[in-house]
């Protein structure tokens, strides 16, 4: 198990070399001068080569990339050349806003997705599954924009029920937070149920077709003894796993709610980021979510080998 | 169909039960629903030049964002353009933008799994940690600083779209590769000396393909939404050329005074990815040999 | 019951907080300012939230006149090489260190030899800072320099905290002006509370402002309208209805300094070898195939006003001689065969992938159709744009400027040669010695005149044509009173008040 941890863990390192690699070389591409891009309506060329020797743009790429990777390696992900501030204090800033809305929208898919599963396989080719299937795809097929713009305006513009947009800290006013933040994680909720809710949907279907299932019932086991003690622990494996994968997907949902909604989180600050060429913010964001993808995919390994008993003992 | 022909002159394939994949899609009722909403808009996309509408490009500023009339059946915009012509070219883009995308990603994808998952050893691992880097940077991230970096244009979103969903059909080609390569078939094609390409094209490849397919029409659904997304943040098809990805973001200015400008493409999207996806379903159901 | 007392808690809570807030203004801005300091900052909603944080030598009226803030009265000398000043007295910065000349003499020294300040240019013509009394500043200037009052009235002549200097200024700016620094948190608000011991703090009515950039027009205004903000920048003018129609709610505008445009690449690499690049008469022609009122009407309900030069018709540079063109298709069709292109002419035009100029240029691509133009929208992402731009790659670009009280910042950068803005590479040394005249003279007469020779020449050349000059747009919570828009675009709180 712990080698098997340790091997992962290895096995990680050159992937986040090659990311830091491509994600470097991607952002060097990219069209624009970060300088000229931040320059806004102060152009003054002479000013401009200034700034560009002062945050070493005149460099060539390769001692870029080595003095970027010197840093990280010190535990330095650089400064935003747009606020002067340290990438990794932004992160760290910003990282419990999105880690918040990510959280409220998994708590939220779960508390939808699973029971809507677990209900539309018990109740197999009736209306009430046909129903379930048609609003869960429905959840998949909406754009997250287009539905968030349309609830700012039907809820916060039309009935005055929730904030329309941004962030309030939990730790400033714990109910606040909470309002502001139930639209946005409703809508980047919508798309992650009905992936839960699939899920728990197929799995359960497998489940109950095996042998200790119809076992338990030929004991005369209550149903919903059946379908929970027996049916729901065993169809758990895969979805616990899905769970821990779909943090990535969270993360990169979060990116365009974030920008509706204005939530000042790490999708926002990447998409920012970007679009003012600021490459210090992008290199250690994608790092940072990268670690976290990998993070949670050896989670989700665990998850797997814990919570199947076949594999335990290996 | 042509599949079935193949499948006779196999023999090992003959006994693929194919035909009993196409009545199980054919009494899957929302499969077939699917496919005729998509079908109905690839119909409308292709037949887009010949039919009798109004150029999508073609302003009038007397008439500037008009509520749907028998005129203009499903209103006019920003600039006085007739809603349903730029609706009906739209879908062309979007229908594109979903299918070369995922089409790219799939001929990039497919053989790199294949090959990652046939030939193992240091290939395999190359391979797998160049998908792995990519799958580990968001989808949208990914798509994001590609598109920024070709340029905002219809064709560049769909090269971005289609390189950051490469990585799943790597992945999904492998995995599906490993399992077959390890089938008595294979090992005894390898032992009376087939060569490898041979095995590949005809083992490994028509046995991937299956679960490919399904994921396929599921990806084309997420693509579209993805050309929609770029295009809310700029980087999607350009002016005055329409997608329906465009129109949103255009129309997200004019939520209150001209909703319709919204709902139409919102709607269309909301249809095609929705058919995609019980196609898909569909599909998966049918090629799936244990659901019985 | 335990839900119910949850409930009753969360209304006091609300209550109290409400209380608490009651008279903080909260303004909606179109994106997030950059660097909190004056000397670095190089963002125009960063000159809206200094407006609030700090005070200037010298202030703008809303018809543009210079009237004290910190100096009480200044004059130049004869030879246009001394600004004498007399400061306020008693003037206090936010952490209680005094105002006073040493202070003034600090701040220019800090622009001008700052590492990374961005006003150096601004500053050049300064040659040293002479402290005559505490309340007494001449600056030696190393030519005449009319535009420098009009600097002074901006980002240079903010006035810092000296005693700030030493620490992350931009983290904890400390000025002088009516509201202090409390909180910033990036992207999402920046809070100022009163400053108490302001010099005018009779004139400030609110406890405290807090600027939130939100840019989605859309989501500005959704905020605004489910009273979450009070005061919205750039209100989109096509949402100006839905606001005067509403009782919760105001509008207020104001016409702007700056200007919308067209300009063309005349000298700047191989894509200035173009049609357009090297023909005048065909940038003529697209100028006249133009139904700028259209536009203005369509994109913008009519509430930007139509433009023919780089100052709007308020301006006392507004040269007569040049008043807005009506479209002339049948002109532009004859330039256009006259240059040589009777079966029409190709054109290039970049611009920002943003709704308003995408619908603007959209427009302009069917009106120039019939004139024999046409024309390939190339939209572009802001950044990039801009590089291509600097870099020549363009034919003709859609670009706009924020604007400038003194008209030397409307034109120069634009138009001479090598200057800052001046992407198309424009270059006419007659123009150079115009506009170099003109910033050197403070005789508005002689000045005048200068502008209106080089109109001649401009208009002619036509290196950058104009289409409309911005309006000021905002909407407004109808608990706010006493606001009022100013040309400048600048947010001032002096008189502004918030019902409960």
């Amino acid at each position: 198990m712990l080698s098997h941890i340790l091997r992962r863990l290895l096995v990680a390192i050159p992937t986040l070399i090659l990311i830091s690699v491509f994600i470097f070389g991607l952002q060097k591409l990219l069209p624009g001068d970060p300088v000229l891009a931040l320059a806004g309506e102060d152009r003054d060329p002479e000013t401009l080569n200034r700034l560009r020797d002062l945050y070493g743009l005149n460099d060539p790429i390769w001692v870029q990339f080595l003095s970027w990777a010197k840093g990280v390696l010190q535990g330095d992900l650089g400064t935003s050349i747009r606020s002067g501030i340290p990438v990794s204090q932004m992160i760290a800033t910003k990282l419990p806003v999105t880690l918040q809305l990510a959280a409220m929208s998994m708590v939220f898919a779960i508390f939808i997705g699973i029971p809507a599963g677990i209900i539309s396989a018990v109740r197999k080719g009736t209306k009430l599954d046909y129903a379930a299937n048609v609003v869960a795809l429905s959840g998949l097929s909406i754009p997250n924009f287009w539905l968030g713009i349309m609830l700012i305006l039907i809820v916060s513009v039309k009935f005055h029920l929730l904030p329309a947009s941004g962030y309030v800290p939990p730790t400033e006013d714990f109910w606040l937070s909470m309002k502001t933040m139930i639209m946005p994680a409703f809508v980047l909720g919508t798309g992650l149920a009905a992936s839960l809710m699939r899920h728990t949907r197929s799995s359960m279907l497998t489940v109950m077709r095996q042998d200790y299932v119809r076992t338990a019932r030929a004991k005369g086991l209550r149903e919903p003894i059946v379908i929970l003690r027996h049916a729901f622990r065993n169809a758990l494996t895969p979805v616990v796993t899905l769970i821990a994968l779909l943090f990535g997907e969270l993360i990169a949902g979060a990116v365009l709610t974030e920008q509706v909604f204005t939530i000042p989180g790490f999708g926002k600050m990447i998409v920012d980021a970007v679009f003012s060429r600021d490459y210090a913010v992008v290199q250690g964001v994608v790092l940072v979510t990268a670690i976290g993808f990998i993070i949670m995919n050896l989670l989700a390994d665990l998850a797997y080998v814990l919570l199947n008993p076949r594999l335990r003992g290996r | 169909m042509t599949n079935a022909v193949k499948a006779t002159e196999d023999a090992i394939l003959a006994k693929r039960p194919e035909s009993r994949a196409w009545r199980k899609f054919r009494s899957h009722k929302s499969a077939i629903f699917g496919s005729v909403v998509v079908g109905t808009f690839a119909a409308i996309a292709i037949a887009a030049p010949v039919l009798p509408i109004p150029s999508p490009a073609a302003t009038d500023w007397g008439a500037v964002r008009l509520a749907p009339s028998l005129a203009h059946p499903l209103g006019t915009d920003e600039i006085g353009r007739d809603i349903m012509s730029r609706m009906i070219w739209g879908a062309r883009a979007s229908l594109m933008a979903g299918v070369v995308s995922v089409a790219i990603a799939m001929v990039i994808g497919v053989p790199l799994g294949i090959l990652a998952g046939y030939m193992r050893g240091w290939v395999d691992a190359m391979i797998s940690r160049c998908t792995e880097a990519l799958l580990a940077i968001p989808f949208l991230i990914l798509a994001i600083a590609l598109a920024a970096f070709l340029g905002p244009s219809l064709t560049n979103a769909m090269i971005a779209i289609g390189i950051a969903a490469t990585p799943l059909f790597v992945r999904l080609a492998r995995g599906q590769a490993i399992n077959i390569a390890a089938e008595d078939y294979v090992e005894s094609a390898h032992a009376i000396g087939l060569s490898t390409p041979k095995i590949l094209l005809r083992y490994i490849f028509p046995n991937v393909l299956p679960p490919v397919l399904v994921q396929s029409t599921l990806t084309i659904a997420s693509a579209i939404i993805a050309e929609a997304s770029l295009s809310f943040l700029g980087l999607g098809q350009q002016p005055p050329d329409p997608s329906w990805g465009a129109m949103l973001n255009t129309a997200k200015n004019f939520m209150a005074q001209a909703p319709w400008m919204a709902l139409w493409p919102g709607v269309a999207i909301y249809l095609v990815v929705l058919g995609f996806n019980l196609l898909g379903d569909g599909l998966r159901d049918a090629l799936d040999p244990r659901e019985e | 019951m335990k839900f119910r007392n949850t409930l009753l808690m969360s209304a006091l809570l609300c209550t109290v907080a409400m209380a608490a807030q009651s008279q903080t203004l909260k303004i909606g801005l179109e994106s997030d300012p950059d660097a909190l300091d004056p000397d670095r900052s190089r963002t125009f909603v960063g000159r809206i939230v200094f407006t609030s944080l700090c005070d200037k030598l010298i202030d703008v009226t809303p018809d543009l006149k210079l009237v004290p803030q910190l100096a009480t009265s200044w004059s130049v000398s004869e030879d246009g090489l001394t600004v004498s000043m007399t400061l306020r007295e008693g003037v206090k910065f936010h952490d209680g260190s005094p105002f006073d000349a040493a202070a003034v003499k600090a701040n220019i020294e800090r622009s001008k030899t700052l590492e990374d300040s961005v006003r150096k240019s601004e500053l050049s013509s300064v040659e040293s800072v002479e402290i005559v009394s505490p309340t007494e500043i001449k600056l030696h200037l190393s030519v005449p320099d009319a535009p420098l009052l009009a600097q002074l009235a901006d980002r240079s002549g903010m006035m810092l905290a000296p005693s700030a200097f030493g620490g992350d200024f931009s983290a904890n700016p400390v000025c002088s002006g009516p509201f202090k620094f409390k909180s910033r948190v990036s992207q999402d608000k920046i809070e100022l509370v009163k400053f108490a011991d302001y010099w005018n703090a009779d004139a400030i009515k609110l406890d405290g402002v807090t600027f939130l950039p939100i840019p989605d027009s859309t989501v500005r205004l959704a905020n605004l309208q489910s009273g979450d903000l009070d005061v919205i920048n750039r209100l989109g003018a096509t949402d100006v209805p839905a606001v005067k129609s509403n009782d919760a709610l105001a509008f207020a505008s104001a016409t702007g300094l700056g200007y919308q445009g067209i300009t063309f690449n005349t000298g700047n690499g191989v894509k200035a070898d173009s049609p357009f690049g090297k023909d005048a008469r065909l940038r003529k022609a697209l100028s006249l195939a133009i139904d700028r009122e259209a536009i203005n009407q369509v994109v913008f309900s009519g509430l930007n006003s139509v433009a023919s030069q780089f100052v709007p018709p308020a301006s006392p540079y507004f040269d007569p001689a040049y008043p807005v063109h009506a479209r002339d298709i049948e002109q532009a069709k004859a330039l256009v065969a006259e240059a040589g292109f009777p079966n029409g002419v190709d054109l290039e035009l970049q611009v920002p992938n943003r709704p308003e100029n995408q619908q603007v240029v959209q427009m302009i691509q069917a009106m120039a159709a019939e004139a024999g133009i046409n024309i390939k929208i190339n939209a572009k992402e802001f950044a990039t744009m801009l590089a291509d731009q600097a870099s020549g790659d363009f034919e003709a670009s859609q670009v706009g400027w924020s604007g400038r009280i003194d008209p030397d910042g409307n034109l120069f950068g634009f138009v001479t040669t090598d200057a800052g803005f001046n992407d198309g590479k424009y270059s006419n040394p007659q123009i150079d010695a115009l506009l170099q005249e003109a910033r050197t003279t403070s005789d508005e007469a002689k000045r005048k005149e200068a502008y209106f020779k080089a109109d001649d020449i401009l208009m002619a050349d036509l290196p950058l044509f104009y289409l409309y000059h911005e309006s000021w747009l905002y909407g407004l919570s109808n608990k706010v009173t006493g606001f009022a828009a100013s040309p400048d675009g600048m947010i001032r709180l002096e008189g502004v008040s918030k019902a409960d």
